[in-house]
């Protein structure tokens, strides 16, 4: 298939635009790799204060559980929104030189999952510091993770395509993206918060909800994955890229004529 | 039998104008999109080795042309035949990540054309004192002057060596001193009888001097293709310009 084709020949150019991108985000800021730390204590810390002060919520090792949720959150929020302008931002590559649209994804999906590991390599501090009981049952997190990241991939492919030919997309996905954040429980659990029946609908319906949920589960509290439904997920995740490859190479000539 | 490296045949490529949709036009229903076609038809060789400049007044489609040709617009309608040749397009503002330094964009340029990072640290030394970009070289690209950017683009392409340099509008790049080197890069680029290298520009003096035939387009169609004197003599009479004003 052309895409695996594609995405094994410019494997090389993937990895070495990503190594490149973050050297020039860390050359070009002041406390330039502290921030890929800094950002997501900072942003935990947000949350930890809005639940704990003003609302008076908590969870077992409520730190741990924000960060773990914020994690996967940021790869996605970030991936997607970044994804609708990408075109348009890589404008002066693609109107120079032919490369394959979905290459410039992977491009900006490897610099995400490279700060997604960093963030996850905290959590792994907090781990310590909170003592929280380790078991097998974080394995289980590589599955959960994987299926985030594909589905992550599928559905900003779609944006990718669709970014180019609406203007005001970004706008209309910013707001739908804030308003999932709330409903993604990435501040507060799902399960517990939200009233029956409609926490488990969240939890099915919402595919960020699930895989964050899902993960905390596993390696927080111990408790199953519903494997079924992560299944069910990961297929719509390799729908979405089947679909949004099949977009892009239909129309991705015409990028450079809209753009 | 002369052997041709580039083979064009009934070329049409169109824009889409209103292809563009906001919400705002979703909502109003959906216009039909107007096509403006760039490219009406147009047939050409060229053969190996040769060098063909492109002319024609502003929006006649010669940029057009040598995008598809670089295989960055797919064809409307017809084909165009390179024979399986590697193929690189060089024009003002050639493809940098703004905010990486001219080191990183000197390699990622040349790993998208095909070349493996490892030659491109080879031709590394020659590009950069090329471009004679000095200390600049490690700093963003955002950071560069146009002339900046353009002499690096220039010597990134120029180092390449694919076997069909397609030229867009960069005969007149930097100052006086780098114009001269590039001048003689570029001659010295297209002397190589394997290489075949097509040319656009406004300057019919250089045009005149460099390239050994002429495509002219009008209108997104072929008006004359054929020897250089001959159909700068015939443009010059359809756009009413002299002699005098050849170079402007």
């Amino acid at each position: 298939m052309r895409f695996f084709q594609d995405i094994a020949k410019y494997r090389k150019y993937s990895i070495y635009a990503m190594k490149a991108e973050l050297k020039s985000e860390v050359a070009n800021s002041y406390l330039n790799w502290v921030w890929w730390i800094l950002h997501p204590l900072g942003m935990m810390l947000v949350y930890v204060f809005v639940a704990e002060i003003v609302f008076q919520r908590s969870e077992p090792y409520f730190p741990v559980f924000v960060f773990s949720g914020q994690t996967v959150w940021t790869f996605f929020n970030r991936s997607l929104k970044q994804g609708v302008n990408i075109i348009r931002k890589k404008k002066s590559i693609i109107t120079k030189v032919y490369v394959p649209k979905h290459v410039l994804m992977i491009q900006l999906l490897l610099v995400n999952l490279f700060k997604m590991m960093i963030s996850f390599g905290i959590v792994a501090v907090l781990f310590m510091a909170y003592s929280v009981p380790l078991s097998w049952k974080i394995l289980e997190s590589i599955p959960i993770v994987s299926s985030a990241i594909i589905f992550t991939f599928g559905i900003s492919l779609i944006a990718l395509h669709a970014g180019v030919y609406i203007d005001d997309l970004s706008n209309v996905l910013d707001i739908i993206l804030r308003f999932l954040f709330y409903f993604t429980g990435i501040f507060y659990s799902v399960e517990t918060r939200v009233p029956a029946p409609f926490n488990k609908i969240l939890l099915n319906v919402n595919p960020m909800a699930f895989f964050i949920h899902s993960l905390r589960n596993c390696v927080l509290y111990d408790t199953g994955v519903n494997w079924l439904l992560l299944l069910i997920w990961l297929g719509i995740g390799i729908i979405f890229i089947v679909i949004g490859a099949n977009l892009i190479y239909k129309h991705e000539n015409d990028y450079v004529k809209v753009i | 039998m002369e052997e041709y490296a580039v083979e064009v045949n009934d070329l049409h490529v169109g824009y889409r104008i209103t292809k563009r949709l906001s919400i705002k036009n979703l909502m109003k229903g959906r216009e039909k999109p107007k096509t403006f076609e760039a490219l009406k038809g147009v047939s050409f060789s060229v053969k190996k080795g040769a060098i063909v400049g492109v002319i024609g007044k502003n929006g006649s489609g010669k940029s057009t042309l040598l995008r598809t040709m670089a295989g960055i617009f797919a064809p409307d309608m017809g084909t165009i035949d390179l024979k399986g040749q590697t193929v690189s397009l060089l024009s003002i503002g050639v493809g940098f990540q703004n905010e990486m330094s001219g080191r990183e964009n000197i390699i990622l340029s040349g790993m998208l054309l095909g070349f493996s990072e490892q030659e491109m640290r080879e031709r590394m030394d020659s590009i950069i004192e090329f471009a004679e970009l000095g200390e600049f070289i490690d700093m963003p690209v955002r950071t560069y002057s146009s002339g900046m950017h353009s002499k690096l683009a220039f010597s990134i392409t120029a180092s390449l060596e694919t076997d069909l340099i397609l030229i867009d509008e960069v005969l007149s790049v930097g100052d006086a001193k780098f114009k001269k080197k590039s001048y003689r890069k570029m001659k010295e680029l297209i002397s190589n009888k394997d290489r075949t290298v097509m040319i656009v520009s406004h300057s019919l003096g250089s045009v005149q001097k460099l390239c050994d035939s002429l495509l002219w387009l009008n209108d997104g169609q072929v008006m004359m293709q054929g020897d250089a004197k001959e159909v700068i003599k015939h443009y010059m009479e359809f756009m009413d310009i002299n002699e005098s004003e050849k170079d402007m």
